[in-house]
């Protein structure tokens, strides 16, 4: 009897794994790629959650900061500046679809930076960021 | 306390219960290329992944029907600048995407102007379809942009304008 239970524990395990494969990679994982590339940079003294918070919420270019569609509070729903679609929360406390795929991020990263900054963001510039948004909770 | 027996056969059932819950819903997603009978007069709702996720990220996944194909060739021609945006996309999933557009875009007759239009709003079926429409409820901070189609068309996301699903906020 006890046996059988461990074998359905087992497959229990086995979907959640299955299910969790879904996520090419974990934020964490996602960082220290952009740590990887920063490194290279001369003078890189890791990433600052507060520069990351400042960035995060200062208008730059066309009077908009990445704020503008995903609020002051990322752990929040936002809304498309433009048009008004719903944006589902960009902190990984409160969505953890986010920053689970290195291709998705960067093409995101290039598109919004473009749009906000008109210009790419550096590896300094995400990953400040990204160490901010991985320090908002629910 | 079950038998190893019972347990064999409830987890054996259970299996097959799950499997049965599963085959509807893949049953809707075969549905998709079909013509799902609307009142609006054949709606025929059409989908493609990539479309979907692509063009429905910053706005509502505007279904082909609501352009002309010269027009989705012109504004698949030109993501790199998207409305104010750069909206580019790698050369495979433009092209996908701009076949799809294509196939099963509005087969009706040129707008006047000569040149392709690339705002679905200055069609003349956006425009007759939305003549009742206030203007108090256009400027609505929930409405906020004709481009927000889901504000008022509650099934927007799966391709449903029917007129039955309509709910402007107040």
């Amino acid at each position: 009897m006890n046996r059988l239970f461990f074998v359905f524990g087992l497959f229990v395990t086995a979907a959640g794994f299955t299910a969790n494969s879904a996520f090419a990679e974990t934020p964490v994982e996602v960082l220290a790629a952009i740590k990887a590339e920063a490194s290279g940079t001369p003078g890189f003294q890791g990433f600052s959650a507060t520069r990351g918070e400042s960035f995060y919420k200062t208008k730059h270019n066309h009077d908009l900061s990445c704020a503008s569609c995903h609020t002051d509070n990322a752990a929040a729903q936002g809304k498309h500046s433009e048009t008004g679609k719903v944006i589902k929360p960009l902190a990984p406390a409160a969505n953890e679809e986010r920053f689970t795929d290195m291709k998705k991020v960067a093409k995101w990263f290039k598109r919004n930076c473009n749009d906000v900054l008109d210009r790419e963001c550096t590896a300094q510039e995400k990953g400040d960021v990204l160490t901010y948004l991985l320090t908002v909770h629910k | 306390m079950l038998r190893a027996k019972d347990f064999i056969r409830m987890f054996a059932v259970a299996v097959l219960v799950m499997g049965m819950s599963v085959a509807p819903i893949s049953g809707v997603y075969a549905d998709d290329d079909e013509d799902e009978g609307d009142d609006e007069g054949q709606q025929v709702v059409v989908s493609n992944a990539l479309w979907k996720t692509e063009c429905g990220a910053c706005h509502a996944a505007y279904p082909p029907r609501m352009l002309p194909a010269e027009s989705w060739h012109a504004v698949m021609s030109g993501l790199d600048k998207h409305f104010g945006s750069n909206a580019g996309l790698d050369a495979a999933s433009a092209k996908e995407i701009t076949a799809f557009l294509e196939e099963n875009a509005s087969t009706k007759g040129r707008e006047a102007s000569g040149k392709p239009l690339l705002r679905i709003t200055e069609t003349r079926e956006f425009k007759s379809e939305h003549d009742e429409v206030a203007a108090r409820d256009w400027k609505n901070p929930k409405v906020k942009s004709p481009a927000n189609c889901g504000a008022c068309h509650t099934q927007a996301e799966s391709g449903d304008f029917s007129e039955h699903n309509v709910k402007i906020p107040r």
